[in-house]
């Protein structure tokens, strides 16, 4: 090439840096910003933007007609005193350790037998996923009147066996439990369709090595099954958790702000938007919605610690 | 000697399996059931004790008394505006950002994927009060806009979508480039195509979450010519809260496209579903 290639003449700094960039690299350059422009755009203006000022607001005090001045720590002052606030607390990790590990473990249990080699997988798969589609605030109308105390069909099939009705929104004792069942009966679909697929995955070689070895139906589940499935289980708990976390809707449908069991069954998202929305401080209700974020990320942070006690990676 | 000792022969041992299967899956069909009974029935009969199973007639006056007490045909097409809305936003943006993230190398790439990502690791609580100040701040409360646009972008969906275009061969960009192709002929002659079930894997979480969303329209919404469907039935609730017939009658319309889009696509479902745990 040594004729034909001409010298660069000398250029000064910012000239040769532009020189540098090829007409590639230009096109590369507008079509990169370009597509990633809208979505750039929105996630600063909607979501990180907001993250933001979410925070100032938390320094923020509010009035009763709605304007706001700085206020410091009087936010987070007020959550540390607040009995509203730790029975909220209180609620939704209740919820959380409940409903969690319960609807984990019945979708495991249900996708074990579905991957038995049985017919009709489909259509019980079908019948499991229904709740999962469903809209929360239909779920939430629909179990509300299975519950009620006068007319619901529970009471009814329990009075069946001579037991006495029971207030299952109205005890402030059990509501709680009542809307977890839901919460349960809402999730199984959902875990069981991914456990499903962490099961397929695992080789049946193993079982055949287990089988000579003479093991039996709960050997095999619990020595091979459990421990070579702990991923997608790790997987699942996650998501279960950070979504049960953030429970809302099951409780407004079916408790509402106006409710004499509000106080035993309220979470900390319904107290954030009864605060920041209903009672129009959004200074408080910003507190809230970031010690929430907080415990999150921390739980979060110890479960991903955790996972190499539990979690077997091959 | 193996286990035979205590193992069932395979037919009781399916037998079993089935009955447990049915059990579990009338606790899960059992309250549509009902729900769809009780639908049909009377306020008398829903009332009555002990409990009436079948209505004596079908009464679809339940469903038409519920278009008359509340705009429900209003809250269907704005939830279905908001649906597809935020589903074609979420396709058309997002796969775009993927491509770009997953094909060009750019300046501040990494960063920028980084700060997109950071999004999935944050709840909306974090973010949902400055989001609804902003709405009023550009008057978009109660509107079809504030429905839509703030969910247009996904980090959920850029993530997604990232991971298909980044398990592509090079080679199909290399040679589209040497016919003489750009970026935006790649991507959309070449990888969008293949990207496929991605995309309806993205298009259906997006549609199935945005036609439940309640808390969002529920917040930006109070007028019940802009409200869906979640946020009508809040409404239904709280004015006909004793009507029990037509609170099912209402909760069975608002939940049946949904069902009936799971029946005939519920393959797709459950592949976008294994899909994202297993990419995820």
């Amino acid at each position: 090439m040594g004729p034909l290639f001409k010298q660069q003449p000398k250029v000064t700094a910012p000239l040769r840096s532009v020189q540098r960039l090829s007409t590639k690299k230009k096109q590369d350059y507008f079509w990169a910003y370009l597509f990633i422009f809208p979505t750039l755009l929105g996630t600063v203006l909607f979501n990180l933007g907001p993250v933001l000022y979410t925070v100032y607001l938390s320094f923020t005090e509010w009035g009763a007609f709605g304007n706001s001045t700085w206020g410091g720590l009087v936010n987070y002052k007020k959550i540390l005193n607040d009995p509203v606030f730790v029975s909220s607390l209180k609620n939704t990790l209740i919820f959380t350790v409940l409903s969690v590990p319960l609807s984990i473990a019945l979708s495991t249990v249900v996708a074990q037998l579905l991957n038995q080699q049985i017919r009709g997988v489909s259509v019980y798969r079908t019948l499991f996923f229904l709740p999962v589609v469903t809209m929360p605030a239909a779920i939430g109308i629909v179990w509300r009147w299975l519950y009620n105390a006068d007319f619901g069909i529970i009471n009814y099939l329990l009075n069946l066996f001579h037991i006495k009705p029971v207030g299952w929104l109205i005890d402030g004792n059990i509501a709680l439990y009542s809307i977890i069942v839901v919460a349960i009966w809402g999730a199984i679909g959902y875990n069981m369709v991914i456990i499903l697929a962490g099961l397929q995955n695992i080789s049946p070689q193993f079982y055949e090595a287990a089988s000579i070895d003479g093991a039996g139906m709960f050997t095999k589940f619990f020595q091979i099954t459990v421990p070579l499935l702990t991923p997608t289980l790790f997987f699942v708990t996650i998501i279960s958790m950070i979504n049960a976390l953030q429970t809302f809707e099951l409780i407004f449908m079916m408790i509402g702000p106006d409710s004499l069991v509000i106080r035993d069954t309220q979470t900390l998202v319904f107290m954030f938007y009864k605060e920041a929305f209903i009672n129009n401080d959004k200074g408080y209700g910003s507190a809230i919605s970031l010690v929430l974020f907080l415990m999150i990320l921390i739980l979060t942070i110890i479960q991903f610690k955790w996972q190499k006690k539990w979690v077997h990676y091959s | 000697m193996t286990a035979k000792s205590g193992k069932k022969s395979p037919a009781h041992y399916k037998t079993v399996i089935h009955l447990l299967l049915i059990i579990g899956s009338l606790f899960m069909v059992g309250p549509f059931i009902w729900m769809v009974l009780t639908a049909f029935k009377s306020l008398g009969e829903s009332t009555q004790m002990p409990p009436v199973i079948f209505p004596a007639r079908l009464r679809w006056e339940n469903f038409t008394n519920l278009f008359d007490s509340l705009p429900f045909l209003t809250f269907y097409w704005n939830t279905f505006f908001m649906a597809t809305g935020r589903t074609l936003g979420a396709l058309v943006f997002c796969s775009m950002a993927a491509y770009a993230f997953a094909r060009i190398e750019f300046p501040g790439k990494n960063v920028l994927f980084l700060l997109i990502l950071s999004v999935l690791m944050i709840p909306s609580q974090s973010y949902v009060i400055p989001q609804y100040l902003i709405m009023v701040e550009f008057g978009w409360t109660n509107s079809l806009k504030a429905l839509i646009i703030p969910a247009l972008t996904s980090a959920f969906g850029t993530f997604l979508l990232r991971q298909f275009f980044l398990s592509m061969p090079r080679e199909l960009d290399e040679a589209a480039t040497i016919d003489g192709c750009n970026h935006l002929q790649i991507f959309v002659r070449i990888l969008l195509p293949l990207a496929k079930p991605g995309l309806i894997a993205l298009a259906i979480f997006q549609l199935l979450w945005s036609w439940n969303d309640l808390l969002w329209p529920l917040i930006v919404n109070n007028s019940p010519s802009k409200m869906p469907l979640a946020v009508g039935l809040a409404s239904l609730q709280g004015q006909y809260g004793t009507n029990y017939p037509l609170l099912m009658a209402g909760s069975l319309l608002a939940t049946l496209p949904m069902l009936i889009l799971f029946i005939f696509l519920q393959r797709y479902f459950v592949q976008g579903i294994a899909l994202s745990g297993t990419k995820g």
